[in-house]
């Protein structure tokens, strides 16, 4: 029963996010900081994961099909797929949760237990707003970094397979043109939208409601990555569920 | 002047604040004392709104204090300053940043006229060359300092302090007390602070209010609270070996 009193909170505390706006002036400057923090500090893991599990998709596609009778344009056509639907959008977004995610609980979290967040309060700040909107905000750029995800992580699947000599490069880039869907960029955009409010929001709950000192930011943290990852993954089923099912 | 009338708050069915009442008054150092766990700060907070209260009326010079209307809230924030127990500043923000944010958010000056203001509290509180240092590299008593600087930037008429000078040094925590009463009187603001330091007690305590378990078990002034006869509070004050030789020499 304990959840729906946590689910209720957690939307509350979305509804006061947007309200009481703190003043532009000095949102402005937040967002911007919030987009260096969150998505500029991310594009390095990112790329660097997307690249590398790029190439490791495509080769576990190439052993995996090492039958001649199949078409050699079948491991660029598996890997774009693969890549651009999940690993991109879903797989990334786990790491996320864990990097932006635990940022987030742990700076929030400790803004509660050194009392930062009442001397806002006490100041007549409306503290979810000026904390968590610009957070919200600044990740509306994550689909961009999905974007460098998919694109870095095809590239890695061209060459890897290219270079360990599974397909040539004129199959591979056939693959990857081949039976195109606009649809699965949609479903992959919005799965990424709902991803990007998912890693604002829950982390933020988690910093915000924790009771405490120190230690608990610790503990915080790792409940908010166990929770954001589990959101992210229900999310993912049921959107795949209603839009490709 | 700030009064509670009847004032209650628990947590989960645990009562902490019970039926408080009390007058704290204008330009006079207003303290709340009582051990540890007493409830000192969670009065403090159903005060600053911070904590709803259960039951009980807050009056802010005749106006209730009433979490319903917000305009009048923001208002009266306006004209609130607090020093948390642990500082609460910004991590965040340099020492300047921190004093200018309240007014950064609350008024209308240009930035010259903000980094003036703020010169003047920073002077007005003995702090010297610590305008771009931030709130890790600076010492307890510093950020005392620049937590009162924030707190009267924005001149305020209440003031709010959750043990000032708890883990400072004897002398500096007599300076931080003074500084406070000095401000007190100087601006005329009705000033309630919180602690269990007896010396600070002896020094700036114009109004004292005595919690126990959260109930008000006595009120009076520094002359009166050494006269006493009420058990509970000369087990307080007498707590420490210092005050029981001063009773004593005087008693001889
Ligand atoms: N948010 C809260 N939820 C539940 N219980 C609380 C909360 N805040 C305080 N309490 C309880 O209220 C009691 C009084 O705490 P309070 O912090 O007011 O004491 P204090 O007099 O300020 O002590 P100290 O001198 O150590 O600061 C304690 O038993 C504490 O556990
Ligand atoms: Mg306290």
């Amino acid at each position: 029963m304990r959840i729906f009193f946590h689910i209720g909170r957690y939307f509350l505390m979305i509804k006061y996010t947007f309200s009481k706006f703190t003043k532009w002036s000095v949102l402005k400057k937040l967002i911007f900081q919030e987009i260096e923090d969150l998505i500029l500090g991310s594009i390095g893991i990112v790329a660097f994961m997307s690249f590398l599990i790029g190439g490791v998709v495509a080769i576990q596609t190439a052993l995996a099909i090492e039958n001649p009778l199949l078409p050699g344009n079948l491991i660029g056509f598996a890997t774009r797929q693969s890549v651009i639907l999940e690993f991109a959008p879903t797989l990334i977004s786990i790491i996320m949760a864990g990097k932006v995610g635990s940022f987030i609980t742990s700076s929030i979290g400790t803004m509660r237990v050194t009392e930062q967040i009442d001397a806002l309060e006490v100041m007549g700040i409306n503290s979810f707003n000026y904390l968590i909107f610009p957070k919200i905000i600044s990740l509306l750029l994550y689909p961009f970094l999905i974007t460098l995800a998919m694109f870095l992580g095809i590239l890695g699947g061209y060459i890897a397979s290219v270079y360990a000599g599974f397909s040539t490069s004129f199959d591979f880039i056939q693959g990857i043109q081949l039976d195109f869907k606009v649809f699965h960029i949609i479903y992959t955009y919005i799965k990424t939208i709902l991803f990007a409010f998912v890693l604002a929001t829950i982390p933020s709950y988690h910093g915000f409601f924790m009771k405490g000192g120190a230690l608990e930011v610790g503990k915080a943290s790792n409940i908010s990555f166990v929770w954001t990852s589990s959101v992210i993954i229900i999310i993912n089923f049921i959107v795949t569920q209603l839009l490709l099912a | 002047m700030i009064e509670i009338n009847k004032i209650s708050k628990s947590f989960d069915n645990h009562k902490i604040i019970e039926d408080i009442s009390a007058t704290f008054d204008k330009g006079k150092t207003n303290l709340i004392i009582g051990q540890s766990g007493s409830g000192k700060t969670v009065l403090m907070k159903c005060l600053l709104g911070l904590h709803e209260v259960d039951k009980g009326d807050i009056l802010y010079d005749g106006k209730e204090f009433n979490k319903d209307e917000i305009s009048e809230v923001s208002d009266l924030r306006k004209q609130m300053g607090m020093v948390f127990q642990g500082s609460a500043l910004f991590d965040s923000m340099s020492v300047l940043d921190n004093i200018i944010f309240p007014l950064r958010m609350f008024s209308n000056m240009s930035q010259s006229k903000m980094i003036e203001r703020a010169r003047e509290v920073i002077h007005r509180v003995d702090l010297k060359d610590v305008d771009n240092k931030f709130p890790s590299e600076i010492s307890g008593g510093m950020k005392k300092r620049v937590a009162i600087a924030r707190a009267i930037v924005l001149n305020p008429k209440y003031l709010f302090c959750d043990e000032p000078n708890s883990g400072l040094d004897p002398k500096t925590a007599i300076i931080i007390d003074k500084l406070i009463q000095e401000i007190t009187v100087e601006y005329d603001i009705t000033t309630i602070i919180n602690t269990h330091d007896m010396n600070s007690v002896m020094e700036i305590g114009d109004k004292i209010i005595f919690l126990v378990e959260g109930k008000k078990i006595w009120e009076g002034n520094n002359e009166e609270i050494l006269n006493t006869d009420d058990k509970l509070i000369n087990d307080f004050v007498y707590s420490s070996e210092l005050f029981k030789k001063v009773k004593l020499s005087q008693k001889k």
